[in-house]
């Protein structure tokens, strides 16, 4: 049987979850040899070359470009797997949810303390650029997941257990102490 | 005199003080009945549900039900503990809980039962409604964002002529804690103390402490809520 | 101001308990209750601001900013809405150039939304500074908009008055009774005070008893029986009350609207009867806000029973001492819940009460109270004076004696009907004149939606229980878009708020209705919905929350091919829509949306 293949990505996300992805320690040896990795920023793979398995996502979608590129991994993985706090319920970056667009917009780019000069009102808004959404969205509101890990970032152990159980095929038991919501 | 009935908790046989409410009776028991409301010797609110058992066949709050003879009581049945997860799924999608920024993370009664029941996601879709965060006041912050309603804060503190510092504002979605701006100014730090520990999330914050105990050494970092009282059963 | 507040707390004696009156009168008296207000009020009854402002807050009739002279509370129960309130609030839009929700520059007009005001027979209906308006139309609206510009008060601004007692010169309202079927019991013959005397010359026991045998059971929709309910209370020692549950709340209701107006002696008499049968020297109405436009009349019948010593000190001679106040609510349909309404008449937030101790036990001022609804005292009535037997040989096995159905909807004749327990639906909708009926709505939102292959069954407590609320609604209706969305969004508004699961899956199971309603909902969003009602259902603590599911469980079983047809079959769907979510942002930074489609 070949390997499972497996593409990562990070959409409104820190790149913690994929640090703490790259914090299991010298099992990642065992993770090469159990998995071969496609479209993911840990082999700067930019596209998909081909159907991967699974597909794991930190980070939750504040954009236009979150969204087309979580639609591309729902078509290119036969499992998705929502990585860490943002990408669960939006995370951090979901704070701004609830409050009005242009609310944040001014405080970003007029009003706020950390705005220098801005007398001609300028906010970025070449075509190029991906759009902003309403709100900071989970992953599941855009698209089907399949699993869930928590954590901000989630433990290492978790992510190794539940990596590892999806590939053997084991059943996955886990300890109290890996499912943290920080 | 107190008189002493028997009645079963998931089948087994126990004895105790009719009159006592169920949770206290089966905490005594070493069996745990989550708790957010509740608070020993203080009037029960029976708002968060999360204590909800069935007595007789019927759901009742184990918070505010008290012992009567041949009770049958289930517990810890399937059905029971998955409402219970509902319950804490929900209070997650209705407010806003960023636990990795939040001050009460690994001390919070909401989180740990997050943890006890596994929650990896809530069934239900977030609400994300915009809430207010409260500083106004000398010495507490109110961070509404993470109150759960437990009223605990409004049926505990209170100042020497008995008036409130927090009540309820609103009602049903519009529900709002709210302290009072004049009596807040006044405060004794053994109240606002008393407040920040009282709530059981982090929504009641004394302004200038926070994150002192390190991640790993919290309170749910390493045992699930519960556990002291289900120790007194092994 | 200042001065007027504190004479207003004075004269409820500075009782914290009396806060409910006191914010009535503020608002009544200044349109609004302002912070300043709850600022004095709080210092004059010596306790915190957020305690005044937590029992303002609940009640929606009490507002912090000042309404329009003119205050337009429409009512946007669902058979308003069926009757054309859309209509009516385009019009008042139009005509005052302001939204609902807001009050015009000038400070005229504002206008509200308000839950089912109990003229369900008489719909489009809305208060105007509480004098009620029904059956509104364009061309009422555009006449009353003028007229309020001409600065004419409100009683002034119509001439027709209702029949029997709402052409009273103390009501002077152009509400209409449609009684529709007169009964023997609370539409039937009756002389004042007959009963009364009768019963002072039993003995209490006796009187408890009487009521026990008639098989009476509560007619406030939870069929608790009365004569049990009395005998609990009278087994308490002490002070104790008796209350009326007048809040009449449930969207379709309104019997009790023609009780109040043309029984008020034979309520007031039924309450004394139970005052004399517990041993309670003080009897509170509790009345919805919304039947305000009663007050004056039934203040009046107060007086007029105590000059008749029918009220006071020694009735009729007896030795017994009983009188009884009227209590306004302010517009929160929870206080319909007698723990809520004994709350809110200790001038509390309507938050109903962990049981036990129930209220036989520990109600109001924490004495034993009975509390009974309106119905259920005139009956009493009825009971005293012909006795048990005669009562008990009406109706069925179960359900003894008569109800009084309010019947609204798509039929001919909506109104009030006195029937004998035990009549099926299909002989209730072949009496309103209904045909091309899809369901009937039996007990209001918390009820049942019946579907035609059950209206074989039997309007009585063991088959078909209800309050009285009967909504007729035809094969022309969206029954998901016009009838369950309106209920859910009922609910979601009125819940108080403090369990948990009431507060919040309301409002999920409102978002999933909407979702199902807006075509973007699938199979597993139904399975969804039905087990989220368990959960509520099951710990919720009151009957709001315990029942407020039923909308939708009762369609989900009855009307299930409805949701199929507007939901997928499909393991996933999202409703997110990008056109819809970069909208906002585009416009703020200024560029034109470039959504690619797949
Ligand atoms: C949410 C809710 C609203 C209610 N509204 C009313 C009401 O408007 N009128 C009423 O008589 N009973 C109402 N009830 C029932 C009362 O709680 C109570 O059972 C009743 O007043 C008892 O009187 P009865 O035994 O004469 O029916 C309501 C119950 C609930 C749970
Ligand atoms: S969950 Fe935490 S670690 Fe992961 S992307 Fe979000 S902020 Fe970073
Ligand atoms: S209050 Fe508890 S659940 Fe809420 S954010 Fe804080 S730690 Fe998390
Ligand atoms: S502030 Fe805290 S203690 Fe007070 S009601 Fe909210 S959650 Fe409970
Ligand atoms: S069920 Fe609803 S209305 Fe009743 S007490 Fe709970 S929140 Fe309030």
């Amino acid at each position: 049987m070949s390997k499972p293949i497996v593409a990562t990505a990070s959409l409104a996300g820190c790149f913690g979850c994929h640090m703490s992805l790259l914090d299991i320690d010298e099992r990642i040896l065992k993770l090469i040899e159990l998995v071969e990795f496609n479209k993911s920023p840990i082999d700067d793979i930019k596209t998909f070359t081909k159907q991967c398995d699974i597909g794991i996502i930190e980070g939750g979608c504040c954009n236009s470009e979150n969204i087309e590129v979580l639609k591309l991994f729902r078509k290119n993985c036969k499992i998705l797997i929502s990585l860490g706090e943002c990408a669960i319920m939006g995370g951090l970056p979901a704070m701004r949810n609830g409050i009005p667009v242009k609310e944040c917009l001014d405080e970003a780019y007029l009003n706020g303390p950390t705005v220098g000069e801005n007398k001609e009102h300028i906010m970025p808004n070449d075509d190029e650029l991906p759009m902003i959404l309403d709100k900071v969205y989970p992953l599941h509101e855009i698209v089907k997941i399949d699993y869930y890990l928590p954590g901000c970032a989630p433990r290492a152990d978790l992510i190794w257990a539940a990596v590892a159980a999806l590939v053997t095929g084991d059943t996955l038991n886990i300890p109290y102490e890996l499912v943290k919501f920080d | 005199m107190s008189e002493i009935v028997k009645f079963t908790i998931d089948g087994k046989e126990y004895e105790g003080v009719k009159g006592q409410l169920l949770v206290e009776v089966a905490a005594e028991k070493g069996i745990y009945i989550p708790v957010l409301c509740h608070w020993k010797g203080v009037k029960p609110a029976g708002s968060c549900r999360i204590c909800s058992v069935k007595v007789n066949g019927r759901f009742m709050a184990g918070c505010t039900t008290p012992l009567e003879a041949d009770m049958k009581i289930e517990n810890d049945t399937p059905e029971i503990l998955d409402i219970r997860k509902a319950i804490v799924e929900m209070l997650f999608v209705e407010g806003n809980h960023f636990c990795p920024s939040c001050e009460k993370s690994g001390n919070c009664d909401l989180q740990a039962l997050g943890y006890r029941y596994q929650m990896m996601v809530p069934r239900f879709p977030y609400e994300f409604e915009r809430r207010d965060i409260d500083a106004s006041s000398p010495k507490l912050i109110i961070e509404k964002n993470r109150c759960i309603f437990c009223k605990r804060c409004v049926r505990m503190i209170k100042d020497e002529q008995g008036k409130s510092y927090f009540a309820f504002k609103g009602r049903g979605k519009h529900l709002q804690i709210s302290l009072d701006k004049k009596l807040a100014v006044t405060m004794s730090e053994e109240n606002a103390h008393k407040a920040m520990d009282a709530c059981p999330v982090g929504c009641i914050l004394r302004k200038e402490v926070g994150f002192a105990v390190p991640i790993g050494k919290r309170k749910y970092d390493h045992v699930s809520i519960g556990t002291d009282i289900e120790k007194l059963n092994k | 101001m200042r001065e007027k507040v504190i004479s207003i707390v004075q004269s409820y004696g500075k009782n914290s308990g009396r806060l409910m009156d006191i914010l009535l009168s503020v608002q009544s008296e200044f349109g609004c209750v302002s912070e300043e207000a709850v600022s004095l009020i709080a210092s004059e009854l010596g306790i915190s601001e957020v305690d005044v402002n937590q029992t303002k807050t609940f009640y929606h009739f009490f507002t912090t900013n000042r309404v329009g002279k003119y205050a337009i509370y429409m009512n946007n129960s669902v058979v308003s809405e069926m009757m054309g309130m859309a209509e009516v609030v385009d019009e008042l839009e139009k005509q005052t150039g302001v939204k609902f929700g807001q009050t015009t520059p000038d400070g005229l007009v504002s206008l509200h939304f308000t839950a089912c005001i109990g003229m369900s027979d008489q719909e489009p209906a809305a208060l105007i500074n509480s004098v009620v308006f029904t059956q509104l139309n364009r061309d009422k609206v555009r006449k009353l908009i003028s007229d309020m510009r001409e600065g004419k008060p409100v009683e002034s601004m119509f001439s027709e008055y209702g029949d029997g007692v709402n052409a009273n010169p103390l009501v002077k309202s152009m509400v209409k009774n449609n009684i529709r079927k007169a009964g023997p019991v609370t539409l039937g013959e009756y002389a004042v005070g007959t009963s009364l005397g009768k019963a002072l010359g039993m003995d209490p026991n006796a009187v408890i008893d009487e009521v026990k045998n008639s098989g009476l059971r509560g007619r406030g929709g939870a069929g608790f029986p009365t004569g049990l309910k009395w005998m609990f209370c009278s087994k308490e020692a002490g002070e104790k009350y008796v209350m009326c549950n007048a809040d009449e709340g449930e969207p379709g209701t309104f019997k009790d609207r023609v009780l109040l107006t043309e029984r008020a002696n034979m309520l007031f008499e039924g309450m004394t009867i139970a005052g004399w049968a517990i041993g309670a020297k003080e009897g509170v109405l509790y009345l919805r806000f919304e039947y305000k436009y009663l007050k004056a009349y039934l203040e009046s019948v107060l007086a007029d029973m105590r000059t008749k010593n029918l009220l006071g000190n020694n009735i009729l001679g007896k030795g017994f001492n009983y009188d009884i106040r009227i209590q306004f609510g302010a517009g929160a349909y929870v206080c319909g819940e007698e723990s809520a309404l004994i709350e809110s008449s200790e001038g509390k937030r309507g938050e109903p009460r962990n049981r036990p101790p129930f209220p036989v036990q520990k109600g109001y001022n924490a004495k034993p109270t009975v509390i009974n609804n309106v119905e259920t005292f005139c009956s009493v009535v009825k009971i005293v004076e012909q006795g048990s037997a005669w009562y008990k040989a009406m109706g069925t096995e179960e359900s003894a004696g008569t109800k009084l159905l309010s019947i609204s909807g798509d039929c001919e004749k909506p109104g009030v009907y006195e029937i004998a327990w035990g009549m099926t639906l299909n002989e209730m909708l072949a009496m309103v004149g209904a045909t091309d009926v899809q369901a009937v709505q039996v007990a209001g939102p918390s009820g049942s939606c019946i579907p035609p292959s059950q209206f074989g069954r039997k309007i009585a407590i063991e088959d078909l229980a209800t309050g009285g609320s009967m909504i007729v609604i035809g094969k022309k209706r969206d029954l998901l878009k016009d009838v369950v969305m309106n209920f859910m969004r009922f609910f979601e508004d009125e819940s108080c708020g403090s369990c948990v699961t009431c507060r919040s899956f309301n409002m999920i199971l409102t978002k999933q209705i909407e979702k199902v309603v807006a075509g973007t909902a699938i199979r597993t969003d139904i399975d969804n919905m039905k087990a989220w009602s368990q959960i509520i259902r099951k710990t919720s603590r009151c009957g709001l929350g315990q029942t407020s599911s039923n909308p939708i469980t009762t369609t989900i079983e009855n009307f299930r091919e409805l949701y199929e047809a507007r939901t997928k079959d499909v393991a996933y769907q999202s409703d997110f829509d990008m056109n819809k979510a970069v909208a906002d942002s585009c416009k703020v930074v200024g560029r034109v949306p470039n959504v690619h489609h797949e």
